[in-house]
């Protein structure tokens, strides 16, 4: 018999029940609870009256409407103008306090977008089943946990069963091997693999991502390497704990005791494939043949390299193709063949749970130090991931870098990502934008958005239009990834 | 749940890849905290000329006559067609809301994204899938002929279409008794408490680090 993946490990570690049927039961670890895929499932428990099964699995916070300027949020949650949003944020601190589940609500220093304050508080653990109303879980994959997102009603499933009905995936790997350029960073790799395989590549499997150049990766761009697995169509992303992942986890509030600390370490030393297990499939790139990426189009698969161009759309040999692109283009307000450095843009948009963590900051910042950003640009802000990322972002000095250079340093939440907040793009905007999803309307009715790693976007800002940031005077950019 | 029955339902035709679920319902129509109402936002950017808001009386708003829902052959649809990986992008079960609260019972394409597929079961609506020359066929079926009609029978796992033609698809066995019974799931899974308590247990004593409350 072969051995396992790290999934198939995780997956039987637990698995309560089999089914003849094909359906599994898996127990649930931790499920974190935000404001907008919540409220129904609470809802429900209460009309079948039922009670959570296991209450400190649960953790809460809210973060897609929260609004984001220093102004607003000192107000706490009356600061939040729209009625409508309102009423979903207080909603979660009702049904927190009336169930006893622990919440960090919107002043709280620990607040922050889920898929960022997890792991920050140790509450993504190796070897952890975890799930959220949120399909970008996937990014706690990273810590070598089994993480994914889940619709509402098996949010109310989880909360009153502790278990989740599911079915067993197909093993994927996606190897990166050797090394990465400078300049190029965990976003370039993760739409670099989305270009790849497709937006629906990886439906029906969990991808382990493997190879030298995820290895050399900090958790910060691991995590936003799995972030994007969803991107790819695969619910699940994964990463092999190693030493990177250990040192990440040392006295985080929720990570293992002292005397437990020795036991965990030794068990988590075994989330990783073993060296005979078999995948159903198997992806490798070539990291030095990476560049910095930017989509040009609706979907994430649509995506090319700084030295690109916008593709012909006749040129596509599947109908399809063809049509989508047509209007993809046509949508974004391109031309067939533009160079990508030819895009000009209106707004800059750095923060969501794929790019909004320190290290992401602190890219970003290098490039923006000492240079403002174009006149031409209407807004560019930066939106840290918790408020515990502001406050060391700001301990380093990063606020001021970007405030010098004309960016608007914001309190954290999921702003602009999906702009559910006041944060948008108008029709027609052009966005360089560090989030996950360039689909229509995604980021504001008819705005145009492109996808590129924090310090593209910050580059973006300063010269207007898109730039290779492997171009820049090597003081300020190109040691970005070394952060 | 309501049980799923056997029906005969007008097909829409929705000629476009990578729905993605900001598509089939917007973030502004998210804030909701019920889970009834979206019906009337479903594709809201395809749909409408205008910008929408929540809470806005919808037939006010002026209408995108190229969109295939707005045309009258279309009306009442209970089937919508539609093209690979339909359902991609974020977990909000908002989708599937939409669709059922639109009057959709069934959805069909070469292919879905899974959390897409998994809450449309979840809410009574069944996704089936067909290869994508099917699908064409039907396309260009649909297209040719005003007022087409599937017939839809999950009970044998099979479309008829209006020629009398037999399409057979798959389905898992589990979602298919859960869809003709109109079961609910947590019910279900309550039934094996017994069992969950003992692994939790087990669970416990294994990997009590897991368990640990924030200090």
């Amino acid at each position: 018999m072969s051995g396992q993946t790290l999934y198939d490990k995780l997956w039987n570690q637990h698995l309560v029940k089999q089914r003849d049927d094909g359906t599994a039961l898996i127990y649930i670890d931790r499920q974190l609870l935000h404001e907008v895929t919540s409220p129904q499932a609470f809802e429900g428990l209460r009309l079948a009256n039922r009670k959570p099964w296991r209450l400190d699995a649960n953790l809460a916070t809210p973060d897609h409407n929260v609004p984001t300027t220093i102004k607003e949020r000192a107000e706490g949650n009356s600061g939040i103008k729209d009625p409508v949003s309102l009423i979903q944020v207080q909603t979660l601190d009702d049904n927190c306090l009336e169930y006893g589940i622990e919440e960090f609500k919107i002043n709280d220093p620990r607040q922050g977008i889920v898929h960022v304050v997890g792991p920050e508080q140790g509450a993504t653990l190796p070897g952890m089943t975890v799930v959220c109303g949120d399909s970008h879980t996937a990014t706690h994959g990273a810590f070598g946990a089994l993480a994914h997102g889940i619709g509402t009603s098996e949010v109310e499933h989880v909360m009153a069963t502790q278990c989740l009905l599911a079915q067993k995936m197909k093993n994927m790997q996606v190897r990166v091997e050797g090394e990465l350029g400078l300049g190029v960073t965990a976003k370039d790799v993760v739409l670099a693999i989305i270009g790849k395989i497709g937006t629906a590549g990886g439906t029906g499997y969990a991808i382990e991502f493997a190879g030298s150049a995820i290895a050399s990766l900090s958790m910060e761009g691991r995590m936003t390497v799995c972030n994007m697995a969803i991107e790819a169509g695969a619910r699940v992303g994964l990463i092999a704990v190693d030493d990177t992942t250990i040192d990440y986890l040392g006295k985080r509030p929720f990570a293992p005791t002292a005397e437990q600390w020795e036991a965990a370490v030794a068990d988590w030393r075994n989330l990783v494939s073993d060296d005979d297990a078999q995948f159903d499939k198997v992806v490798t790139l070539q990291a030095e043949e990476i560049e910095p990426q930017v989509s040009w189009g609706t979907s994430p698969e649509m995506v090319t390299g700084i030295s690109g161009q916008v593709p012909d759309p006749l040129a596509a040999l599947d109908e399809t193709v063809q049509r989508s692109h047509t209007r993809a283009l046509e949508y974004m307000g391109l031309q067939p063949n533009q160079k990508i450095t030819d895009i000009k843009l209106d707004k800059i948009f750095i923060g969501s749970c794929t790019n909004s963590r320190i290290e992401d900051l602190r890219e970003a910042a290098k490039v923006a130090k000492g240079k403002k950003v174009a006149d031409s640009i209407k807004l560019a802000m930066v939106v840290p991931g918790s408020g515990l990322v502001k406050r060391q972002a700001e301990a380093e000095g990063l606020d001021k870098i970007f405030i010098e250079a004309g960016f608007e340093w914001r309190e954290p939440g999921c702003s602009m990502c999906l702009a559910m907040n006041a944060d948008k793009l108008g029709a027609g905007e052009h966005c360089a934008s560090t989030s996950n999803r360039n689909f229509e309307g995604r980021q504001g009715y008819g705005g145009r958005t492109h996808l590129v790693s924090p310090a593209m976007a910050a580059a973006a800002a300063i010269a207007g239009h898109f730039v290779d940031v492997r171009s820049l005077p090597a003081n300020d950019a190109t040691h970005a990834q070394e952060a | 749940m309501k049980k799923f029955e056997r029906f005969e339902g007008v097909v829409a035709p929705l000629d476009r890849a990578n729905v993605d679920t900001d598509l089939i319902i917007p973030k502004q129509f998210l804030k909701s905290i019920k889970r009834t109402g979206f019906g009337v936002n479903l594709f809201d950017e395809l749909r409408y000329l205008d910008e929408g808001q929540p809470g806005q009386d919808c037939s006010q708003r002026p209408l995108n006559p190229d969109f295939v829902l707005n045309q009258p052959r279309f009306k009442g649809s209970e089937v919508l067609l539609a093209r690979r990986n339909f359902g991609c992008g974020s977990s909000r079960e908002h989708a599937p809301w939409a669709l059922e609260d639109f009057g959709f019972k069934v959805v069909i394409a070469p292919s879905f994204a899974d959390i897409f597929y998994n809450n449309s079961f979840k809410n009574g609506i069944l996704l089936i899938t067909f290869p994508e020359d099917v699908v064409d066929r039907l396309f260009a079926e649909v297209d040719a002929n005003e007022g087409y009609q599937l017939d839809v029978d999950l009970e044998n796992q099979r479309v008829i279409t209006p020629s009398g033609e037999i399409l057979e698809f798959e389905v898992d066995e589990f979602r298919k008794h859960c869809l003709l019974e109109g079961l609910d799931d947590i019910g279900l899974t309550l039934k094996d408490e017994d069992a969950i308590r003992a692994f939790e247990q087990k669970h416990k004593a294994a990997r009590p680090w897991l368990f640990r409350q924030s200090a």
